[in-house]
């Protein structure tokens, strides 16, 4: 019988619902609709209850005149300023905390981190004391430790510590001499720029020839000549258009010279010394992730130490490093918003908190204060991904 | 006319390589940046231990219940002893706190088994923990039937109010971490991987502070009208969103490290997608996540500091607040240590733990 239909050859049709494809499909949607119905639920939620206490909504406080002071402000700021100018004073004093505190993390992360693998037992102990003491210590006390029990007891300003007459240190915070530029300065910064961009032209050339023909152009000692040389020659020609403002006690506090509030200090401070102990271990591990076989191959070579280290061993390392350290810099940026704590006026101190307690708009402070951060983290993100593929190893 | 030949005895290593002398030279004096290194370190240890061994030790003021025992210059423990009860338990009723430390003995009693390397059940012993534990320790912390007397959370503070907001925020984090961890797997569902990715990297660009704030301002406006939920309630929700996605980078991390034949080997069996992950890839998973599941109880033990900002008094809370009594002004310091040798005690412990486990998880080429 010859009644086979073509049915039977092809294999049996599932059934719809053990079908992938369509299973995907119908939990999809159903995840989709759940939290749209969430999302509908809280919008609605929040809009009668906002209705219901008499909450304004909308951006347009930002317009409004703020009527509080700001301890500390990089632009222009005072009691009639508005809202909008508060944002701006928070976000740049949390740019500047979290540079400052990039900047020193690094510089004591890196040392700390080389000093660990050092083959000297006690520096290597020591930095491990410091790292393991530091990293196991929640950042908030350490914030209060260096403002509370430590800032608090400096001597005043009539005792204050200091530093050939320049620098002082007293419970008013750290005051610095300032840099006072005259009408002629402006040649000096065009030289300044002019000679960084000889030196890249000079690096590249030296860098080119070497390719080409072996030759090696000791680029250092001839940089460091036209950056610190060209600049001085022009500073010095044009009649030396700088001074420095130093700080000098007048009354009860000083006068005169950067102030750098005690706020800003023990968070800078506190931040710097939590981040590094982790940059540490980062950059201990990259560089013993380097395989012993890298440092002998290169020894075996006739290398000297200090060319190892910085040709084969840190070019390296660099790739293990750069990807946690950006995490550690995400991390460092985020944590600076515990200035609030101790009420140095950065985004969330003047923004989220003082700014959010007049006006009363969760909602809106709240949302813009989270994209701020979630903005930050991108850009960092951004460009150490950038600097990691640049770095990356570039295999045929 | 045999000769037999006696070599003569080895002579000893020099003096100047084996020993003290020896470790010495080779560890501190191996050339002259490390020597000088080495007298530098030497001369800063001199300089600062002995008037900080004196200030902790030897000079302190241990004995006393006020700060008029405190007169020898020294740190003044007093202070916390005085104030002991209160950075352990908070303010929850004196007569009540052995309360807590029934529930502190019942956890390290279930907890010490996990540590013996022999005992079998440690996987059903865990699960135990982590999910029947918390009930016994909540009926026993807030009351209210049994015949306990029945507290209020703002009762809760101090060492027992840190432990248990990371805690119950590790906890309750980490089956929603795990959901997330496999909804951002899953390839063949772009619609629920696209929901997992931003949830997940929106609570890890922002810092748990604004997660805080949000949680105590906004939070009450997100429910309808009438519900009202606790302050502690709210920091927990914060905190267990933030953690969840924290959790669940780890939990990615230990999916994307099982061999891709393990996957297909589950499919080959015909298993359903929940059998696959239930028996044969979560189990491999999150053995190889513990070491960094713990990393991430010891950021968030850290950072549960921070409800101080919403007004909870974990234990750091309960020193600020000790400090501000007029009868202890100006032993900050004191306060500061003492919390900071607690923390220090419990992350440095814990974090030798997850190494201790990572080593003998790896089983690499090491040299």
């Amino acid at each position: 019988m010859a009644d086979a239909s073509p049915e039977r050859d092809s294999p049996a049709k599932p059934r719809l619902l053990s079908d992938p494809k369509f299973r995907a499909l119908v939990f999809q949607i159903i995840a989709s609709i759940t939290v749209a119905a969430f999302i509908f639920f809280i919008v609605r939620n929040t809009l009668t209850n906002m209705e219901s206490r008499g909450i304004s909504t909308g951006f347009g406080f930002l317009d409004r005149a703020s009527g509080f002071g700001i301890l500390q402000s990089l632009i222009e700021y005072n009691e009639t300023s508005t809202y909008g100018r508060t944002f701006l004073v928070g976000l740049l004093n949390t740019i500047l905390v979290s540079v400052l505190g990039v900047f020193f993390a690094t510089i004591i992360g890196f040392i700390m981190g080389v000093l660990r693998l050092s083959s000297n037992w006690l520096i290597s102990k020591l930095a491990a004391t410091y790292i393991e003491i530091f990293r196991n210590i929640p950042l908030l006390l350490q914030i209060f430790f260096w403002y509370y029990a430590i800032g608090f007891n400096l001597p005043g300003p009539r005792q204050a510590m200091s530093v050939g007459d320049s620098l002082f240190l007293s419970n008013r915070g750290l005051y610095i001499p300032a840099p006072v530029f005259e009408s002629g300065f402006m040649a000096t910064g065009l030289a300044i720029i002019a000679s960084i961009v000889a030196v890249i032209i000079l690096a590249r050339w030296a860098r080119k020839r070497f390719e080409a023909t072996g030759q090696l152009f000791h680029t250092v000692y001839a940089s460091l000549a036209i950056l610190i040389g060209v600049p001085a020659v022009v500073f010095f020609a044009t009649g030396a258009p700088m001074h420095l403002d130093y700080p000098s006690l007048q009354g009860f506090n000083f006068q005169g010279g950067v102030a750098i509030i005690p706020e800003l200090f023990a968070l800078v401070l506190a931040l710097s010394i939590y981040t590094a102990a982790f940059i540490a271990e980062t950059v201990r591990s990259g560089i013993q992730a380097v395989s012993h076989g890298q440092t002998e191959a290169a020894s075996a070579l006739g290398l000297r130490p200090g060319w190892i280290l910085r040709l084969v061993v840190i070019p390296q390392a660099m790739r293990v490093i750069i990807p946690p350290l950006t995490s550690q810099y995400l991390n460092l940026t985020k944590n600076s918003s515990l200035a609030a704590a101790i009420g140095y006026p950065d985004l969330v101190a003047v923004f989220a908190g003082t700014t959010l307690n007049q006006t009363g708009q969760a909602v809106e402070i709240i949302a813009i204060t989270m994209s701020v951060y979630l903005v930050l983290s991108l850009i960092i993100s951004i460009f150490m991904n950038w600097y990691n593929a640049k770095m990356a190893l570039r295999e045929r | 006319m045999s000769h037999d030949f006696a070599p003569l005895p080895d002579l000893p290593p020099p003096a100047a390589s084996v020993g003290v002398i020896g470790w010495l030279r080779r560890n501190l004096f191996s050339n002259t940046i490390n020597s000088l290194l080495t007298l530098f370190a030497i001369y800063l240890l001199a300089t600062l231990l002995p008037p900080l061994l004196n200030w902790l030790f030897f000079d302190a003021d241990w004995i006393g219940d006020s700060r008029d025992a405190c007169t020898s210059g020294g740190a003044c423990w007093v202070f916390i002893s005085a104030r002991f009860s209160t950075f352990m338990y908070g303010f929850f009723p004196e007569n009540e706190t052995w309360r807590i430390n029934l529930i502190y003995i019942a956890l390290i009693a279930c907890m010490a088994p996990l540590f013996i390397e022999s005992f079998r059940h440690k996987v059903k012993l865990g699960v135990f923990v982590i999910f029947v534990f918390p009930i016994f320790g909540f009926i026993l912390l807030f009351g209210g039937v049994f015949g306990l007397e029945q507290t209020e959370t703002s009762q809760w503070g101090g060492l027992t109010l840190t432990l248990l907001l990371a805690s119950v925020g590790c906890v309750a984090a980490l089956p929603l971490g795990i959901m997330l961890a496999l909804g951002r797997q899953a390839t063949n569902m772009p619609a629920v991987k696209s929901m997992c990715v931003l949830f997940i990297e929106f609570w890890r660009g922002v810092p748990l502070i604004t997660v805080l704030f949000m949680s105590s301002v906004m939070l009450p406006l997100f429910l309808p009208e009438g519900v009202s939920f606790d302050k502690l309630l709210r920091a927990l929700i914060g905190i267990t969103l933030f953690q969840s996605a924290y959790i669940a980078e780890v939990v990615r991390g230990g999916l994307q490290a099982i061999p891709k034949g393990q996957y297909e080997a589950a499919d080959a069996l015909g298993l359903s997608y929940w059998k696959k992950m239930g028996l044969i890839i979560l189990p491999q998973a999150m053995k190889i996540v513990i070491p960094g599941i713990v990393n991430t109880f010891i950021a968030l033990f850290k950072d549960t500091t921070l409800v101080i900002i919403v007004g909870l008094l974990d234990v750091l809370g309960m020193v600020q607040n000790a400090l501000n009594d007029p009868n202890w002004l100006g032993y900050s310091t004191e306060g500061y240590v003492f919390t900071a040798f607690v923390f220090w005690i419990f992350c440095f412990s814990m974090s030798r733990y997850s190494q201790a486990l990572e080593r003998k998880l790896h089983t690499g080429h090491k040299r």
